[in-house]
């Protein structure tokens, strides 16, 4: 069974192309939605075309299903128009899948099943990504509020930390907040660092 | 508690009618909390609204049609009682191209029947056949071009290549020089041409003055059994629209429309849609068009069922659909007057008597029959001085001697 993947998130792709290695396809395209991607995918002639759902190439892809002389056969989404489950958890992770009709269900479900988890799994991986950036900065924010207070007042890093976290929590603020509060002052005041 | 509603849109400005009864606060007055869904491509807003994700859509009226009639994925039954505009597309093509046309843009935006000539002559000299973007394939945009080409035989499946692509990807499109030109909804023809990548070729408004374009559509059984969900939705937008429709409310409206969650453009880009004033050539003044976009008047919101036929004589017309009276009578049940009529009864907003008219027929403003307020229907001819009778579909069907 020839796989295509459409996509331009590098890792995304990894991410499912590698689940669907493990899991015994070895006939996999990866394709990035750019220029004449179309006439590409036609040359591979597919059996199954996965694709994000919120890639606008979409419309695209779905115009050259309709006109395409080169693809035998038409082209459905979903493989099982009834399994209302399988297509509420394949829109809910944003996965696609255009599969040459005919194919047998048994065949695809595992493949769609697939490219769900890993879609979730991937999501996952960037709100946890994004979660790491935003505590690196943050902690970049502390550090410099922590400098400042360290040459203005003479406190030790120590002291200028609790200094901060007292002055939230008095606050009902975040640390964080606070830091960047002392920060934007700072800077007002000419106060340097 | 508010009701919760999640409609689908994309980043367009004839999405304006549902952006301003959220953020405007007519939603609220009806106790509707109103969730606005951004999708970019039109195939993603078909699936959620067909599988159950959101309750309604901002969708391309002849896609709603061709849903029904199973010609895209998988079929469903979908109805419109709402109308979100008319009117508010623009072609607009590489100034390479545009060279070979009328050079005065107020003239050539003016003649749409001499561009179509002019333009099918420059495809000799411009030695390939161009590329010209298309927003999809049951698209207002792809059904008016098809309509315009075909008037001076330029055969829109031989003599150019038709590329869908959704519009946010326009002007990217013709900057890398993958299309030379296109035809969408506003603001991606004004992008272009500021940019300086394009200029005007032709107006939607020009080439039928009261083109059908999106509407609020849902799934049939949903609709039926939410009547009182419906009627609040449908009030809150008749409100939404009166306000959008306002001059004076134009410069808050573009402004709502380029936040990123809704267009995510500058304000005057879109600005230039709203009040009908289109720079044709990037740097000339613009072109004034009244009315380049409808949202209120003239009843623009009714779902004439003769317009829902008109679409579906165009998808016979290509070849798209096969006619037959369950088809067409399939096509016809997708626009619901009667939900419109009993939404809007009670709240003094004009209404047409009738739930068909003949289209194409109203060459000066023109005082009809209405349930309730006076109802005055603007000019609504095709360009080519065509008329369609819906009751003559056969007839005006055999009349298209192309795409057989």
């Amino acid at each position: 069974m020839r796989i295509v993947i459409i996509d331009d998130s590098g890792l995304r792709a990894t991410v499912l192309e590698e689940g669907l290695r493990e899991a015994g396809y070895d006939d996999i395209h990866v394709v990035p939605p750019r220029g004449a991607f179309v006439a590409r995918l036609e040359r591979m002639a597919p059996d199954v075309v996965l694709m994000d759902l919120g890639n606008p190439s979409r419309d695209t892809l779905e115009e050259m299903l309709t006109v395409s002389r080169a693809l035998a056969r038409p082209i459905a989404m979903f493989v099982d128009q009834s399994d209302e489950t399988m297509i509420g958890a394949a829109i809910d992770a944003g996965v696609s899948a255009y599969v040459v009709d005919g194919l047998r269900k048994e065949r695809v479900k595992p493949v769609l099943e697939l490219a769900v988890r890993r879609f979730n799994a991937f999501a996952k991986m960037q709100s946890e990504l994004e979660e790491a950036r935003t505590a690196l900065s943050d902690r970049k924010i502390i550090d410099r509020a922590k400098s400042i207070l360290m040459n203005q007042r003479g406190l030790n890093e120590q002291d200028a930390y609790t200094l901060l976290r007292t002055s939230a929590m008095n606050q009902g603020k975040k640390i964080v907040d606070v830091a960047q509060a002392l920060i934007t002052a700072s800077d007002l005041l000419g106060g340097g660092i | 508690m508010n009701t919760q509603l999640r409609i689908a849109f994309l980043p367009l400005t004839d999405a304006a009618v549902l952006v301003a009864a959220r953020e405007r606060g007519f939603a609220e007055e009806e106790g509707i909390a109103l969730d606005l869904v951004r999708t970019t491509s039109w195939a993603t807003l078909r699936d959620r609204l067909v599988f159950g994700q959101v309750h309604a859509a901002h969708m391309l009226a002849p896609l709603a049609v061709a849903v029904t009639l199973g010609l895209s994925q998988q079929p469903a039954a979908l109805a419109t009682p709402y109308k979100l505009n008319v009117n508010g597309n623009m072609l607009v093509m590489a100034s390479e191209f545009a060279a070979a046309l009328e050079p005065d843009v107020d003239r050539r935006l003016a003649d749409p029947l001499g561009t179509a000539h002019d333009f099918a002559s420059a495809i000799g000299l411009w030695r390939r056949k161009p590329v010209i973007g298309v927003v999809h394939r049951f698209s207002s945009h792809a059904i008016m071009l098809r309509y315009w080409l075909a008037s001076a035989g330029i055969d829109p499946d031989k003599d150019v290549v038709l590329r869908v692509l959704p519009p946010s990807l326009t002007v990217e499109a013709m900057h890398a020089g993958e299309i030379d030109g296109f035809i969408a909804g506003e603001p991606w023809g004004s992008a272009a041409v500021e940019a300086g990548l394009a200029e005007a070729v032709a107006l939607g408004e020009r080439i039928w003055q009261r083109g059908v374009e999106k509407v609020l559509a849902f799934r049939e059984g949903w609709l039926d059994d939410n009547p009182d969900l419906v009627d609040r939705l449908l009030r809150v937008l008749a409100r939404s629209a009166a306000w959008c429709d306002d001059p004076t409310n134009h410069g808050a409206l573009a402004d709502i429309l380029s936040g990123p969650h809704y267009v995510d453009q500058p304000a005057d880009l879109i600005a230039r849609g709203l009040t009908g004033r289109v720079v044709a050539r990037r740097g000339e003044t613009a072109v004034v068009d009244s009315d380049f976009m409808l949202f209120a008047r003239e009843a623009t919101a009714f779902p004439w069922r003769s317009q829902a036929l008109w679409i579906y004589s165009q998808l016979v017309r290509w070849n798209m659909v096969a006619h037959s009276p369950e088809n067409m009578a399939k096509a016809g049940r997708v626009f619901r007057p009667d939900v419109f009529r009993r939404a809007l009864a009670a709240s003094g907003v004009a209404m047409p008597g009738a739930s068909m008219k003949v289209e194409g027929a109203v060459g000066a403003p023109l005082a009809v029959g209405s349930h309730s307020g006076d109802l005055t229907l603007g000019p609504d001819r095709f360009f080519d001085g065509k008329i369609f009778d819906p009751d003559q579909m056969d007839s005006f069907i055999s009349g298209f001697t192309d795409g057989k």
